[in-house]
């Protein structure tokens, strides 16, 4: 909005809409308040004890600060952090459709290796949601007209395809209300989140992963797609290694000069992990 | 008070208050926000409208058209600034790129307008319903495509001594590589800002400048106001890095837009319009060409850096310090500018050495290692305390450092004053701990880490430049200096009140320090690593004038007179000192001016920057641990601010290694990443220990306060002990920087 890249005519506030509450669901889940923080999303005890992964997501992003204010919901909704996105002299099919795509030929380093289109290259920045993704979260939603719906973590963010500057599935008018967790998985929970610098960064790949005892398991890719990144047949050849998955999950990937890296550094970011697994 | 003769002993070796650790004075209003800096000055213009500026959003070409109407008419806009109605702007001054465009564009988002409005939001939004249609030109963008078309610059002459092509051939151990450095954006906290207001034909600025002197200057010759007619008062500023040299486009804009609409104008540059907009360091590409005996003695040192710039601006001079590093009979020291439609380069932290050592340092490290010698060792014997095969030119300069060091040919090689180089290099190898070190890279781990260390030297310039100041002596026995020297975190306040305190036998709570108003005598500023030497010098001119007026009020023979304790004695005889005010009080004002010294005696400071990292053998990702540096630099006038300077050089120099990147797209010609989302600098988690070591140095060549800056000796040579420990650690060599895991990923370690 600073840069007028949006310029809505209405703010609605919904930070009193008493969305805040963690809750256990009838199947031995959790169920999300959409106003939950991200602060007390990470330090919930039954989140820390039974979904590490997303514990371990959430303070992998951001600053503590903004981890404060950050909600469940807005946190899922962040856009893209392609810098020509940002910059309105450029043209960027996200923010102003049929006008171009500087990114493709320009500078793409943190930008898509998979799952990308011709009009658009950008990733989903976001932590929390690659976290989501592998546990198979569900996102629960009330549209204008008063119905509402859950829509798998899976089908909630978009490929860019032809239309790039729709980010997620939701309607207009459709608010989120809450995000339900399954079950917990057990086994050991991992977020390896590579970047350049230490902290306060966005990822150039991350993985969630959950490693079970026999070596079985699955992973999302954050970081490398329009979307959390997640292969489920990929998933199923966990116990042979990482580059098995890899190739799996990456099997179509359509990297940029500037990007090729992430690939191989999402192999080894996973056998980090893998290896972190074996070794708690 | 001229200085041409090394200093004696005087009040300031006493180091009663000079030397010791006094916290910052002024830091108490910085840490409650009660420091106003110039974008906040409310007493200033209560009534200052908005000024935001709008930038181009082509790299190079002409405006076509610009329709204003719809701006003009939106609510709250009081004017809009364009070169069509602003009047001539001349060129002259320290930066060469236009501060408003029209028609022609020099750079992406040089300034086309001005919109100036009641509020931000209503400035801002107006700004964006200016229409602009462009007519685009061909550019240059690319330095490495711009080499054929790259000349040598006055201001860095060429240097060939000895035959360096025979040497180098014949040498038995050689190196032979070519290191880039990338643009670097200063990345201040405190954006550009200006509030400007107009009395009749005065103008005051309010502006974030590192000196004063130069702001007024050119403030004056691009508008054509005549010099005493302009203020300019950068009270508190809040960091600079080089970037805020010289009235940027918020201040002429600023100035403009107040006179156009009648009232006080204020404008700070938006964070993502300050890499495009103002200026930046720019990139190099650098070979360096070492050859040693066996026994490790340099025969050639070659250094060729190539930068660009657009036209009229000056090269990165990254080669020159190479010359006084080194000993070597045969020596090539070339500097190339090429011309490129990109922002303008210009002085950003250590111009010139930060740049150059990233290569050299890196150089000497491949050649300790052919030599199999320890790095600590090869630099050792490769000491020289004289200039080698002096070219008789004086210290590498660089933009701001307006010393009068380009002297005549000398005979014979000039002394380096003082050169305690194998001193910090020896202290810091005992004090990290450097024999830990392994031999081999890539063979220390520790977990997922791979460990390594590494160690560069430092050296920078000691400019020194002429300096005035002004000293009051009150009844109460308080003495009030005035100097137009900037403190932009640096810790001026502190060491001219200490200087003064000193001087005048005071305790620093018995000073005022006001600083930072062209009203002030002048006293250069914040930059080239020149400010602390030369304000405290002229500091200490006028306080030598003081202590005589003082002493003469008194009754005193000025000779025998000492400034004790708040008093003053001679023999049995004592007074309070602020008895000699009681009548009205006293001022003085003096100048210090210099002789010689500086091309008598090679001034420079030196160092040695160690360091140790840890890499992530999966994903390549690098970590500092620990970062020493040992620094001789002259007179430390207050160990915490002199501290401060130096770890702030070594977080600049963590991120000029690991992160630091303006991204050209050479399609559009302009730098990608303007912000600071896309532009990263290191955090807090990214500088885990710090500790720094002063020798013990006095320089009496420099002045009688015996001082020589230490900031910008703090970054020299920083990045390369970081990429250095990075090579110990993985024994992958990344020669083009930042060092990012990209770049060395593929040849980690294989993963099972
Ligand atoms: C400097 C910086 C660094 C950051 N680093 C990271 C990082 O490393 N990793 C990371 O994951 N994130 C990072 N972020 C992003 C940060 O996590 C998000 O800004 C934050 O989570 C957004 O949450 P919010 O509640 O403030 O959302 P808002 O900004 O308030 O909302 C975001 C969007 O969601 C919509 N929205 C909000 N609530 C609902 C709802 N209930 N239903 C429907 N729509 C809704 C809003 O209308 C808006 O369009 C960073 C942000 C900044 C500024
Ligand atoms: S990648 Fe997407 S967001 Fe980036 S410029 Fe292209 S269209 Fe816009």
């Amino acid at each position: 909005m600073k840069l007028e890249i949006e310029t809505p005519r209405h703010l609605v506030d919904v930070q009193d809409l008493k969305l805040d509450r963690i809750e256990p669901t009838t199947d031995g889940g959790l169920r999300i308040g959409a106003l939950v923080t991200n602060t007390a999303l990470a330090a919930d005890t039954r989140v820390r004890r039974d979904y590490g992964v997303l514990t371990r997501a959430i303070v992998a992003g951001a600053s503590g600060q903004l981890r404060n204010k950050a909600t469940t919901a807005g946190n899922l909704l962040q856009r893209t952090r392609c810098p020509y996105f940002y910059d309105p002299n450029m043209p960027c099919n996200k923010r102003k459709p049929g006008s171009g795509c500087a990114a493709i030929g320009g500078y793409s380093r943190q930008l898509a290796v998979i799952g990308s289109s011709d009009q658009c290259i950008a990733t989903y920045p976001g932590d929390m949601a690659v976290a989501m993704r592998v546990l198979d979260a569900m996102v629960e939603t009330v549209k204008a007209d008063g119905t509402s719906r859950a829509i798998p973590i899976a089908d909630f963010h978009r490929l860019p395809g032809e239309k790039p500057h729709l980010d997620n599935n939701l309607e207009a008018g459709e608010l989120i209300t809450a995000v339900t967790l399954p079950r917990p998985l057990g086994g050991t929970h991992h977020y390896e989140k590579v970047r350049d610098r230490a902290s306060y960064a966005f990822a150039l790949v991350s993985v969630a992963a959950v490693i079970q005892k026999d070596g079985s398991g699955r992973a999302a890719f954050g970081g490398v797609a329009h979307k959390p990144w997640r292969v489920e047949a990929a998933d199923a050849v966990m116990t042979q290694g990482a580059a098995a998955v890899t190739a799996r999950a990456f099997a179509n990937a359509r990297p940029t000069e500037n990007n090729a890296f992430k690939i191989p550094l999402a192999t080894r970011a996973l056998a980090a992990t893998i290896a972190e697994g074996k070794s708690a | 008070m001229k200085f041409d003769t090394p200093a004696g002993i005087n009040p300031i070796d006493q180091e009663k208050v000079v030397g010791k650790p006094h916290p910052r004075i002024e830091g108490p209003l910085k840490t409650t926000g009660r420091a106003v800096y110039s974008y906040e000055n409310q007493e200033a213009a209560p009534n200052a409208a908005y000024g935001y500026v709008v930038g181009s959003g082509i790299a190079k070409g002409r405006i076509s058209s610009m329709d204003v109407r719809e701006a003009k008419a939106a609510p709250g806009v009081l004017g809009i600034v364009t070169a069509d109605n602003a009047g001539p702007i001349k060129k002259q001054g320290f930066y060469v790129a236009k501060p408003l465009a029209g028609p022609e564009i020099e750079h992406y988002h040089q300034a086309i307008a001005l919109v100036v409005a009641e509020t931000f939001e209503e400035a801002r939004h107006a700004a964006s319903l200016i229409r602009v249609d462009y007519a685009r030109a061909q550019g240059a963008f690319d330095l490495a495509a711009a080499r054929g078309g790259a000349k040598p610059h006055q201001r860095q002459p060429d240097i060939r001594i000895g035959d360096f092509e025979k040497a180098f051939a014949s040498a038995p151990v050689k190196v032979d590589a070519t290191y880039t450095t990338p643009d670097h954006s200063h990345m201040m906290l405190e954006p550009h800002a200006t509030i400007a207001r107009w009395e009749g034909d005065h103008l005051t600025i309010w502006s974030a400048q590192q000196i004063v002197g130069w702001a007024r200057r050119d403030l004056g010759n691009k508008l054509s106001i005549p010099q005493d007619k302009i203020r300019v008062v950068a009270t508190y500023i809040g960091g600079g890095f080089g970037g805020k040299g010289s009235v940027c486009s918020d201040a002429i804009l600023a100035a403009l837009g107040a006179r156009a609409v009648g009232r006080a104008v204020k404008v700070a540059l938006p964070r993502p319009l300050m890499p495009n907009n103002t200026t930046h360091r720019p990139a190099t590409i650098q070979r360096v060409r070492l050859a040693a005996g066996r026994d490790g003695k340099l025969v050639a040192v070659g250094h060729e850096t190539l930068s660009g710039n657009l036209p009229g601006g000056g090269p990165e001079i990254a080669a020159a310090q190479t010359q006084l590093l080194y000993a070597g009979a045969n020596r090539l020291n070339l500097t190339r500018l090429a011309t490129l439609d990109l922002p303008e380069g210009n002085a950003m932290r250590a111009p010139g050495e930060a740049s150059g050592l990233m290569a050299l340092e890196v150089a000497m490290d491949e050649l300790a290692e052919k030599l199999g010698m320890d790095p600590v060792e090869l630099r050792v014997i490769n000491d020289t305390q004289v200039v080698p095969g002096d070219p008789g030119r004086g210290s590498p300069t660089d933009p701001q450092s307006a010393s009068g060091n380009q002297g005549k040919p000398e005979q014979g090689p000039r002394p380096f004053s003082i050169r305690q180089f194998v001193p910090c290099l020896r202290t810091g190898a005992e004090r990290f701990g450097w024999k830990e070190r392994s031999l081999r890279p890539g063979s220390r781990r520790e977990g997922r880490w791979l460990i390594g260390m590494g160690m560069a030297s430092a050296i920078r310039g000691a400019p020194i430049i002429p300096a005035g100041g002004r000293v009051t002596l009150d009844g109460k026995g308080i003495v009030t200096v005035e100097s137009n020297m900037t403190d932009m975190g640096t810790g001026s306040y502190t060491i001219i009140g200490q200087t003064v305190a000193e001087m005048m036998g005071l305790s620093l709570d018995r000073v005022v320090v006001k600083l930072a108003d062209s009203n002030f005598p002048e006293a250069f500023g914040g930059g080239g690593q020149g400010g602390a030497a030369s304000a405290t010098a002229g500091a200490y001119a006028a306080c030598v004038k003081l202590r005589e007026a003082v002493a003469m009020k008194l009754g005193f023979n000025s000779a025998d007179a000492e400034f004790v304790d708040g008093e003053v004695r001679a023999g049995n005889r004592r007074a309070p000192l602020g008895q000699a005010a009681k009548d009205g009080a006293i001022t003085a004002e003096d100048r210090m001016e210099y002789g010689d010294l500086s091309k008598q005696f090679e001034q420079q400071t030196f160092g040695a920057h160690f360091c140790e990292v840890a890499v992530n053998a999966y994903t390549g990702e690098i970590r500092i641990r620990r970062m020493l540096a040992v620094c001789a630099a002259g007179r430390i006038l207050n160990p915490i601010t002199a501290r401060s300077q130096v770890i702030g050089g070594m977080v600049g120099g963590a991120g000029a290694a690991l992160m630091e990147e303006l991204a050209v797209d050479k399609r559009f010609g302009f730098f990608v990443n303007h912000d600071l989302a896309g532009y990263e600098v290191p955090v807090h988690a990214d500088i885990p220990h710090q500790e720094v070591i002063f020798l013990e140095e006095t320089d009496p060549t420099m002045s009688p306060v015996k001082a020589k800056g230490v900031g910008e000796l703090g970054i020299s040579g920083v990045a390369p002990a970081i990429a250095n420990s990075v090579y110990n650690a993985t024994g992958v060599r990344v020669r083009e920087y930042p060092i990012t895991l990209d770049k060395h990923l593929a040849k980690l370690p294989e993963i099972v």
